[in-house]
């Protein structure tokens, strides 16, 4: 079958805007362990610093999954794999 | 062949890596692009600011002044971060961790001075990421014994039954992969976003963009490159495990 090439950018197009999708996940996932790093920070706050690094790094480790689906609406915007 | 809806052909917006050169390279066309020139001002940077630093340590004063203050300042805080994570075995890893550190956060904030940052680009970080790998593994066949290992990898079942093998060489396979692109991402988003509202706005986008610097470029910049080498130590130190002689 033939397309032709602005049938295949759109669909580019809106394949990117699926994939970013992908971002919601890693918002409620984020948003879940600020909550609880605030609510542990509440109950000690001595710990503040320490509770701050463990949240900053599994929140930067939920976020990976988001940055994925990113990258493929990048790819899919600027890269344009499937007009090769 | 102008599709204005695709951003990276109309011209204005401008995030992707220009080639400046090209040359050929045992019969490949290799380009020299910005990435090559951004990452060679960053090196420029750093090496004039660490003679400058060596200089200033050399012939350190015993009430320290200010440049050797700040020297020596930076160099406690990135030690005892590295203490902080790595307990004992840290000592050996100061100066491996301080390098990236410096790098990859100099990397990152040089949007700021109109650099296309270094780190937006992924033959910049996979090589971090892969640097990570070859630590982590090195340092799990110097501590551990190859029993514990051939056990660790088939995890969850006894280590006579390796049907989880496979999966598990994936799982490592992926960490430096998620790794640098969690870096290369996050960099490469901020890049954009500053791109789109240059591009597109114009002559609206003049004063105000600059909160939005402070977020893509310094905090994220400064998270990122926190979590990039507080990911190495963690699996590192995991690696190392607990029967560490030092």
């Amino acid at each position: 079958m033939d397309f032709n090439e602005s049938f295949i950018l759109g669909c580019s197009a809106i394949g990117a805007g699926l994939a970013v999708i992908a971002g919601i996940g890693p918002g409620v996932g984020q948003g879940i362990a600020a909550g609880h790093a605030a609510a542990a920070v509440g109950r000690n706050p001595g710990a503040k610093s320490s509770i701050t690094s463990t949240m900053l790094l599994g929140q930067a480790v939920a976020e990976t999954t988001g940055l994925y689906g990113l990258l493929v609406a990048i790819l899919l915007l600027f890269v344009k794999p499937l007009l090769w | 062949m102008m599709h204005g809806i695709l951003l990276s052909s109309s011209g204005e917006i401008d995030v992707m890596v220009h080639g400046l050169m090209k040359y050929s390279f045992f019969g490949h066309e290799v380009w020299i692009t910005t990435t090559h020139v951004c990452l060679l001002l960053v090196m420029l940077v750093l090496i004039v600011f660490s003679i400058a630093a060596g200089r200033a340590i050399k012939k350190g004063a015993e009430v320290p002044g200010g440049f050797q203050n700040a020297v020596e300042l930076i160099v406690e805080k990135l030690d005892g971060m590295v203490d902080g994570t790595m307990g004992r075995s840290g000592a050996k890893f100061y100066n491996y961790i301080g390098t990236v550190f410096i790098f990859i956060l100099f990397s990152n904030i040089s949007g700021l001075l109109g650099l296309r940052p270094p780190t937006a680009d992924y033959g910049v970080t996979f090589p971090l990421g892969v640097i990570t790998f070859i630590l982590i593994h090195f340092n799990q066949f110097k501590y551990q014994k190859p029993k514990d290992i051939w056990t660790d990898m088939c995890s969850p079942l006894p280590p006579w039954l390796p049907i989880w093998l496979p999966i598990n060489i994936i799982s490592e396979i992926a960490v430096p992969v998620s790794l640098s692109l969690r870096l290369f991402a996050n960099i490469l988003s901020g890049t954009i976003m500053m791109a789109l509202i240059y591009g597109l706005l114009g002559w609206v986008a003049t004063i105000w963009p600059a909160a939005l610097h402070v977020y893509f470029d310094l905090f994220s910049g400064a998270i990122q490159t926190y979590v990039f080498c507080m990911l190495t130590m963690t699996y590192i130190s995991n690696a190392i495990g607990d029967n560490a002689d030092a």
